[in-house]
């Protein structure tokens, strides 16, 4: 198989505070490929940020990384720091925020900050940065790009100024692009029209694109793989299909019972009770075990080992669909 | 914005007839104008033709009107002490003083936006904490202290720099200059940087705050997140979100060392308005006061509206009129 374009291993991300070490990224490890559409779902708080900044090389001090290889392409990025990272950034990875009314520099026209960024990348006069960004802009659906090159970012409705958000990560042409949360701050509406441009994008260019959400309905849309995450855990790794409709982790399993999904059908909702506890909280086994119907001893003493499942991976002593297997042999 | 602007310079107008008011006030409250143009021996008939003269007799709101039109012109009338035109005495004070408000001004303001980055961006070095705990000591001690401390350690113990007066001057004709001679410059120096040192740390404080903040905002991270260089990040993306509410302080600024420079003024004797005001206090003469106070309350008033014209220039979504097209 082809090496992927973003291969992370055991990652694990600490944050020093006062009250001890807290691990909001522990031992998570993923692959994504060329041109695939990595969903990245989990509550609020569950790590999922994290991990694409850690990715990026944009943790916020204290938070860093502790353990763990992050290969770009095969090569290793998660010891480069300073200008090295600084080089990747833009040019083989770009980054996609939530809110696309801040991500951009109300005093700068887009027309400057794009060609800014492609004659920051690759080898280009100014005459042709302004064509890049003129057809960037034109990629992402922008009507009439040239003549709103020398706009500023006000004069965009919200999800025009998504679209030029996008625009702004791709136009230097990387390799694997972090999404976080790239529709939650859009109207319903504007939402699809995003997930389709991304899919389009990732499809036309081969790009990976690691998809963080917490929206399963986006994922469930964009995502040819899904990774769960919970408490800076991965939970689970799987296909979208199998993900949903045959989870193996009883957190996913409560959270796909929890979402209302068109494939699912008129299944009553039902909430996982409780909440994620929180990082310096953390219950010595499996950090859902308090919030899980299945738990047993075991679960409660040991996290557990993170099992290949006929779906993908689970971090879970007892599968779902192997203990279902099971049940049905028996 | 045509519309904004108009508003803005009506309320200016409204401001200016209120300080006239108090102004034109002064005149009649402090002291009596004919007790003070009349000597000793006067008659009662002398008195009433004065005041005939004057324009005393008539109403409140006639010689109010008539205040404000001779005021327009920049007729103040004779000061009571030296019996000359007040415009004219003004007009010889003001190059002075305009010229110490300039230069320290522009100390303030570059001193204080340089310092401010360098104390946002390495907020954390030791020449970083140095500068804000100095800056700390600055802003608490008294103007004038930090006057006589400049003249104590450069003009009485070093002896390098005048303690007090303008220097040699050079007469334009329509504005005297103390740039042009070297003793003029270094007349300028001392008073310069105690004029200039107050604006200065508050303009950097503002600059370090805002510059923080903004480093904060997700625009910064989404640059640096394109792999924007920090030099480009701290200069040209951070800086220009930082100048807005820079403008404004700085533009009250500037109003305040003009009024603050009459304690500079005074501690260096410097021959200004300001020293003037004080002098013209101290014998009451009134159409000095007045006229000093209708031409500081324009000053602040027309340095309000030009920042308010340069909030425009740098901020494209109070354009909102223009939208649309770029430049
Ligand atoms: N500076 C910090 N100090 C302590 N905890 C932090 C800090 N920054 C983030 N965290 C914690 O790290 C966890 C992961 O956050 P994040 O990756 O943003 O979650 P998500 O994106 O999945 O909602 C959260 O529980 C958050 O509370
Ligand atoms: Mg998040």
């Amino acid at each position: 198989m082809e090496t992927p374009i973003l291969s992370v291993r055991n990652l694990v991300v600490e944050i020093p505070t006062r009250h001890g070490i807290l691990r909001p990224v522990d031992n998570v490890s993923y692959d994504i490929h060329a041109g695939e559409i990595l969903g990245v779902v989990g509550e609020s708080g569950a790590g999922k940020s994290m991990t694409g900044n850690a990715v990026i090389g944009l943790l916020n001090r204290p938070a860093h990384i502790k353990s763990g290889e992050i290969l770009l392409s095969g090569q290793p990025i998660h010891s480069l720091s300073g200008d090295a990272l600084r080089r990747l950034r833009g040019k083989r990875m770009g980054m996609i925020f939530q809110d696309p009314l801040t991500s951009l520099n109300p005093l700068l026209t887009v027309g400057e900050q794009l060609t800014e960024t492609i004659m920051e990348h690759l080898d280009v006069s100014y005459a042709q940065a302004l064509d890049r960004a003129v057809a960037a802009l034109d990629e992402v659906g922008i009507p009439a790009a040239r003549a709103r090159i020398n706009s500023y970012p006000h004069e965009f409705s919200g999800g025009m100024r998504q679209r030029v958000v996008i625009a702004l990560a791709l136009c230097a042409e990387p390799e694997l692009v972090i999404a976080d949360e790239p529709t939650t701050a859009l109207d319903v509406s504007v939402q699809a029209q995003i997930i389709a441009l991304l899919k389009r994008l990732c499809r036309e260019r081969g790009v990976a694109v690691m998809l963080v959400t917490h929206d399963m309905g986006v994922i469930a849309e964009a995502a040819d793989r899904v990774a769960v995450m919970y408490a800076g855990r991965l939970a689970e790794l799987g296909p979208v299909r199998d993900v949903i409709l045959n989870a193996d982790h009883p957190y996913t399993a409560g959270l796909m019972a929890s979402t209302p999904l068109a494939s699912q059908g008129q299944k009553r909702l039902r909430q996982i009770p409780g909440s994620m506890p929180r990082l310096g909280q953390l219950p010595m086994g499996c950090a859902f075990s308090p919030r899980c119907e299945f738990a047993q001893d075991k679960c409660k003493q040991d996290p557990g080992p993170t099992r290949e499942t006929c779906n993908g991976r689970a971090a879970c002593w007892f599968p779902l669909s192997s203990t279902a297997k099971q049940e049905a042999t028996q | 914005m045509l519309a904004y602007i108009l508003r803005r310079v009506f309320q200016s107008l409204i401001v200016l007839l209120a300080v006239g008011l108090v102004a034109f006030a002064m005149f009649n409250f402090v002291g009596d104008p004919v007790d003070n143009m009349l000597g000793q021996e006067r008659t009662q008939a002398d008195i009433e033709r004065l005041r005939q003269q004057l324009g005393l007799d008539q109403p409140f709101l006639v010689q109010y009107w008539k205040f404000l039109e001779q005021a327009a012109q920049g007729n103040f009338g004779l000061s009571y002490r030296q019996g000359r035109p007040v415009a004219d005495i003004l007009a010889e004070r003001l190059p002075a003083t305009l010229e110490l408000a300039l230069v320290s001004g522009i100390l303030a303001l570059i001193g204080g936006v340089v310092l401010g980055i360098f104390t946002a961006i390495r907020r954390s070095g030791v020449a970083a904490n140095v500068i804000m705990t100095v800056s700390l000591v600055g802003v608490s001690l008294p103007t004038f202290l930090i006057g006589v401390v400049l003249i104590y350690v450069f003009s009485v113990e070093l002896g390098w720099l005048p303690s007090f007066g303008r220097g040699e001057v050079v007469d334009l004709g329509w504005w005297s200059t103390g740039f042009l001679t070297v003793s003029g410059l270094k007349a300028l120096i001392l008073p310069a940087i105690m004029l200039g040192l107050y604006q200065m740390t508050l303009i950097m404080r503002l600059v370090r705050t805002e510059m923080l903040e903004v480093l904060r905002m997700d625009y910064i991270r989404f640059a640096r997140a394109r792999g924007i260089r920090e030099k480009s990040i701290n200069f040209k993306h951070a800086l220009k979100n930082t100048l807005v509410p820079v403008i404004t302080i700085t533009g009250l600024q500037l109003g305040s060392i003009i009024a603050f420079a009459i304690i500079t003024e005074t501690v260096f004797q410097w021959p200004g308005v300001g020293l003037l005001f004080i002098n013209a206090v101290q014998f009451v003469d009134i159409p000095v006061m007045a006229a000093y106070l209708m031409m500081i309350s324009v000053m602040f008033v027309a340095i309000n509206l030009i920042v308010d014209m340069l909030y425009f220039a740098i901020d494209p979504r109070l354009r909102l009129d223009r939208k649309g097209g770029g430049h």
